[in-house]
């Protein structure tokens, strides 16, 4: 071995004292490792547009192609103007834990089924989910309904807006 | 001094240092690869809204062979395919020697009132439920109908089989020529130049995919009823909506037809228009009838499977929901919608009824199901009712012939007999059971019950009057003397009546005792 070789091995010995010994490297090789995983984990989320999960804009609803038919009927509907949430999330101010709650337990679902394929071709809404619509149509349109719900009389059974304007959301 | 106890803690402190990089190392490689495995589930769904279409091979007027089509279009291809299969429920066990794994059930077995108003005709002696579109051609090959001793011509191959391949067998330059040929080549021998059931280029223009009708009896048939609404000279491939190209490629089978003559031309008896009493005033007036009922003597026309005409007078034709639009919804493959190619009916499972008619009806699986099963009931018990009527006026025809029976009494029960039959006919041979025009299925059914009612009466002499305007030639009867108010309560309450329950006794089939003449 020649001499350079040896000058070498020491450097390698000097490096591999500096970084704490085999501990010290075991540390070293498992940090660069979790680094790969964030990088693969932070271009994931950048690639599928994650970000735009955080705004309230309607086209980030058929980012996955299987709502391409609700957002078209959305921007023909009478109610274009508002973001999905309006309707379909608890109101964020006034709710914020049940707001953070829906767009969860939603956003879970959505990607799970989205990322399986096993949804049918027609998606309906959950009931939960057409209660939290119905309450949304009340916030704004309440007062005039008021006559209509009459909720001493229904209490069990809400109306179902929705069963005659059907339309008013999402426009065929 | 090391005790035992040190030992042990000094191992299991370093067993931990290996154990705990270790645990780490798989966890991290387990978060990793699922982490990669979305990465790529993404690129995939990202890919799949791109591109939809790959041109493979390059199809032509002679390309006959659904494969080749399903090169470029495997999804169709596959769907089309998979028309041979079948529910579980509709399975029946062929004969022995028969090549088919499985084939459809009996109508005759489950309604032996067909065999009693078949007497004299073919359908008398096997009459199945229908099947997907790949098993057509062999289970025609296979049926009795076809079969020594009926003799049948080739023009059946018109909605058994691919035609264009036939027609370019038969004469490659002209293809009214060829048609003319296969519609009076007897049957035993035009099969032998099919090799497909009804495949890709039947409905489809090879170069750009279009919808387009190949069947000239629809060509004319179509023309004939659009003249009948005042549009002259319709030409179907060139003034059809596209909509109506979505029904109207199914009609080129999916309807009441005849075999017009020596020539057995294949034609549709649309020329006063689609309902059932049009064709049976059509058929009257060239006085046309597909067999002699043996049993009664009377010129009988066969209803074949008027769908699409029972379609027409429907609710959803009326909102332009075609054939197309229940029976091959889009299914989704990846961000691609495909026009699923396994015609069936949308009943089949939970997932068709979503595919199909969630589309528009905002309900679930379960209700859509129970209203569509509603109305084929309630058609059930009608028809059932109704076919009863039809049965008993065959018998009393049948007793009528030799006991004395003045002749213009048989005669006159015998013209309510084909007007009751080809009704009822009519209605059971559609294909819904009921739905596709469930008020106007019902008048049908409504109307040959009325008709077979007439007949018995017909036999007995009677001519009751048909009351078509109450308000000019019906008189209302009236009680004489009119019953005056009583003033006074009669001295002793009359003696309640309990009304005798309505028992009927049920149905054993006819002995056919004529045999079979066509």
């Amino acid at each position: 071995m020649g001499r350079a070789g040896q000058n070498g091995k020491d450097a390698v010995e000097r490096l591999y004292l500096a970084v704490g010994g085999l501990r010290g490297l075991l540390f070293v090789v498992g940090s660069a490792l979790v680094g790969v995983l964030a990088g693969i984990m932070v271009f994931t989320f950048g690639y599928a547009n994650g970000l735009a999960y955080f705004g309230d804009e309607a086209t980030t609803c058929k980012q996955c192609h299987s709502m391409n038919k609700q957002f078209d009927a959305w921007s023909k509907g009478s109610h274009h103007t508002l973001a999905c949430q309006e309707c379909h999330s608890p109101e964020k101010a006034t709710l914020p834990v049940q707001w953070l709650v829906s767009e969860a337990d939603n956003g879970f679902w959505h990607s799970l089924k989205f990322t399986t394929g096993d949804y049918p071709l027609n998606i309906k809404i959950r009931d939960h989910n057409k209660e939290i619509v119905r309450v949304n149509c009340l916030r704004c349109h309440g007062n005039l309904v008021s006559q209509i719900e009459q909720p001493a009389l229904h209490a069990s059974a809400q109306i179902d807006c929705l069963r005659c304007h059907s339309e008013v959301g999402h426009k065929r | 001094m090391t005790t035992p106890a040190d030992e042990k803690s000094t191992t299991t402190t370093r067993r931990l240092t290996w154990l705990l990089p270790a645990a780490f190392f798989v966890i991290g490689a387990l978060i990793t690869g699922i982490v990669v495995a979305l990465l790529m589930n993404i690129a995939q769904r990202k890919a799949e809204g791109t591109q939809p279409f790959f041109q493979v091979v390059q199809l032509t007027e002679t390309s006959f062979d659904p494969a080749e089509w399903g090169k470029n279009f495997p999804a169709q291809y596959e769907g089309w395919k998979n028309t041979t299969q079948m529910l579980d429920d509709d399975k029946a066990t062929p004969p022995a020697g028969d090549p088919r794994a499985f084939m459809a059930k009996s109508k005759l077995a489950e309604d032996p009132r067909l065999i009693t108003m078949w007497q004299g005709y073919a359908f008398s002696v096997e009459y199945n439920h229908p099947r997907g579109h790949a098993n057509m051609l062999l289970d025609q090959q296979l049926i009795k109908r076809v079969q020594a001793p009926f003799k049948q011509p080739g023009a059946c191959l018109n909605c058994h089989a691919s035609v264009p391949e036939v027609l370019y067998k038969l004469n490659p330059t002209d293809p009214a020529a060829a048609w003319a040929k296969m519609n009076v080549t007897p049957y035993a021998d035009a099969t032998k130049l099919a090799e497909h059931p009804v495949s890709c280029i039947d409905c489809h223009d090879p170069k750009t995919m279009a919808l387009r009708v190949t069947r000239p009896a629809f060509v004319e048939g179509i023309k004939a009823y659009k003249a009948s609404l005042g549009v002259a000279n319709y030409d179907v491939n060139t003034m059809a909506t596209n909509n109506e190209m979505r029904a109207f490629v199914c009609a080129q089978c999916h309807v009441e037809y005849y075999f017009k003559g020596d020539a057995k031309t294949l034609t549709f008896p649309w020329k006063n228009g689609l309902t059932a009493s049009n064709a049976l005033d059509y058929y009257d007036s060239v006085g046309f009838s597909d067999f002699t009922n043996t049993l009664t003597g009377a010129k009988m026309l066969k209803a074949q499977h008027p769908d699409y005409e029972t379609w027409s007078q429907g609710v959803h034709a009326a909102n332009g929901v075609t054939c197309a639009d229940c029976h091959m919804p889009y299914t989704r493959q990846g961000a691609v919608k495909v026009s699923d190619h396994q015609v069936r009916s949308p009943l089949w499972d939970d997932n068709q009824i979503n595919k199909s008619c969630l589309t528009c009806h905002h309900e679930t699986e379960a209700v859509m199901r129970a209203r569509v099963e509603g109305i084929q009931s309630t058609w059930k018990t009608q028809q059932s009712k109704s076919f009863d009527a039809l049965d008993q006026l065959i018998r009393d025809i049948n007793a009528a012939q030799g006991n004395g029976t003045p002749q213009a009494n048989i005669d006159a029960a015998r013209q309510w007999q084909r007007k009751a039959q080809f009704f009822q006919d009519y209605t059971v041979s559609e294909n819904s059971k009921g739905f596709h025009a469930p008020q106007y299925s019902l008048s049908l059914v409504n109307e040959a019950t009325d008709a077979a009612r007439r007949g018995q009466l017909a036999l007995r002499g009677i001519s009751e009057p048909m009351t078509v305007d109450p308000a000019k030639d019906y008189t209302p009867m009236k009680a004489t003397p009119a019953p005056a108010p009583s003033t006074t309560a009669p001295a002793t309450p009359a003696p309640a009546v309990t009304p005798t329950p309505i028992v009927n006794p049920v149905y054993s089939p006819a002995a056919p005792g004529a045999t079979p003449s066509k």
